[in-house]
């Protein structure tokens, strides 16, 4: 994959909103990669976390936001239990959907869910997944 | 002893069973797990960015009233209680958002609760000690894979229930109960969680690999204090059963139905017969 590094996408708004949102401070990461090691669904990302904050600090919006990573993080917070510059993936994951479902886009069509799973699910299943993918 | 109690939405209705047990064990252990005058729905995720104030209202509601009814609350989902104890910390750490929440809801609250799990009591409110000479039904030969998964444990600096990497609660509790927990690598992975909106094979995967990681150590059963991870664990199962020939399953219950058990309520008042893997034919064969 070839990356064009240009001073627009390092300094852009869009990387400045991340942080904002997520609280976190993306220089912080020093790509050891334990956040990825342990994450349980890495294997399922286009990008696994320390690759999201790679692309991050490098500006890569485009990259990002069609990446189904985001979707894929179940916020279990192992990556930040094991970061040794205490960084959360998950917050910074949790800001990329944020800016998806703040624009009105959904992840889930709610009227798509199957039958079985709104009647059998438990109730916290249902709320967390509204909260996660549904704007 | 009697201690303001938030059951939460799941407790209310499917997973009824981890409900029910808790206040009869509760009731043995001389204990009344007195449930909140009014509470409401804790949101099911904590917020993860902080600028998402919104996401705080409806358990810092919950707060509200339970500080009503003391300085205590207590819960058994792993959830709730993530979620309620992060939230309880946010209001009592940053006065901006305190401020902005009670100013949206018109509270005064000040985060001087103290949130704690069904665990926590029975470990340091009770003590296993007297759990222990409570038993009535020794589940001896037992071994028990205790399943933390996530919220339970995670974030430390937040949650501080025990080690985050090497917890030992459930172990330590299990064992006043007779059984001999064992260790298996995948205790403290998550189960799948709200995956199971819309993306099951990953659910499948990922709780398939608790509960193989947990057979190969050796254990008989399956704890856990996460009705999420019940359903993931159970639903996978079902799959696992049926689509793999050399997969024999496992019973995954509720910590308080095994409290329960071990201090002797009936088998029948539990809930066995609704889990995939039956846990009686393993009763009568260890004889306990």
């Amino acid at each position: 994959m070839k990356i064009k590094i240009s001073k627009e996408n390092l300094q852009s708004e869009f990387v400045r909103k991340v942080e904002r949102i997520s609280g976190e401070t993306l220089s912080n990461c020093y790509q050891c990669g334990n956040c990825t090691g342990g994450c349980p669904v890495s294997y399922e990302m286009d990008y696994g976390p320390s690759q999201i904050i790679r692309l991050l600090q490098l500006g890569e919006e485009g990259l990002l936001m069609n990446a189904n990573s985001m979707w894929v993080c179940v916020g279990c917070l192992q990556c930040y239990s094991r970061c040794p510059k205490c960084v959360s993936a998950a917050n910074i994951l949790e800001a990329l959907r944020q800016l998806t479902l703040r624009k009105g886009t959904d992840h889930e069509n709610v009227s798509d869910l199957p039958f079985p799973f709104l009647k059998n699910a438990p109730q916290q299943a249902i709320v967390c997944g509204f909260r996660k993918f549904v704007s | 002893m009697k201690i303001p109690y938030y059951p939460g939405c799941t407790l209310n209705t499917v997973a009824k069973d981890f409900d029910t047990s808790a206040r009869e064990a509760a009731t043995v252990l001389g204990l009344e797990l007195k449930e909140l005058d009014q509470w409401n729905c804790c949101g099911a995720s904590f917020p993860l960015t902080p600028d998402n104030v919104m996401g705080l209202t409806a358990p810092t509601k919950v707060l509200v009233n339970a500080r009503k009814e003391g300085d205590t609350v207590t819960t058994l989902c792993s959830v709730c209680y993530n979620v309620l104890k992060r939230t309880n910390k946010a209001i009592n750490d940053d006065r901006d958002r305190r401020n902005l929440i009670n100013e949206f809801i018109e509270e005064e609250y000040d985060g001087s609760l103290q949130v704690i799990h069904f665990l926590e009591v029975l470990r340091d409110r009770i003590g296993f000690d007297k759990v222990k000479n409570l038993v009535k039904r020794p589940l001896k030969g037992i071994k028990t894979g205790t399943y933390y998964g996530c919220m339970l444990l995670r974030p430390f600096e937040d949650i501080g229930i025990d080690d985050p990497e090497a917890p030992v609660i459930f172990e330590d509790l299990l064992r006043s109960l007779g059984c001999e927990p064992v260790e298996f690598p995948n205790k403290i992975e998550c189960c799948g969680a709200h995956l199971a909106m819309g993306n099951e094979d990953v659910v499948v995967r990922l709780s398939g690999n608790v509960m193989t990681s947990a057979i190969d150590s050796g254990a008989d059963l399956i704890v856990t204090s996460c009705p999420l991870c019940q359903y993931n664990l159970e639903k996978s199962q079902k799959r696992l059963v049926q689509d793999t020939a050399d997969y024999s399953g496992i019973p995954v219950l509720y910590f308080t139905q095994i409290l329960g058990l071990a201090l002797g309520q009936s088998e029948d008042m539990l809930g066995f017969e609704k889990n995939i893997c039956d846990i009686r034919p393993l009763l009568k064969e260890k004889g306990v």
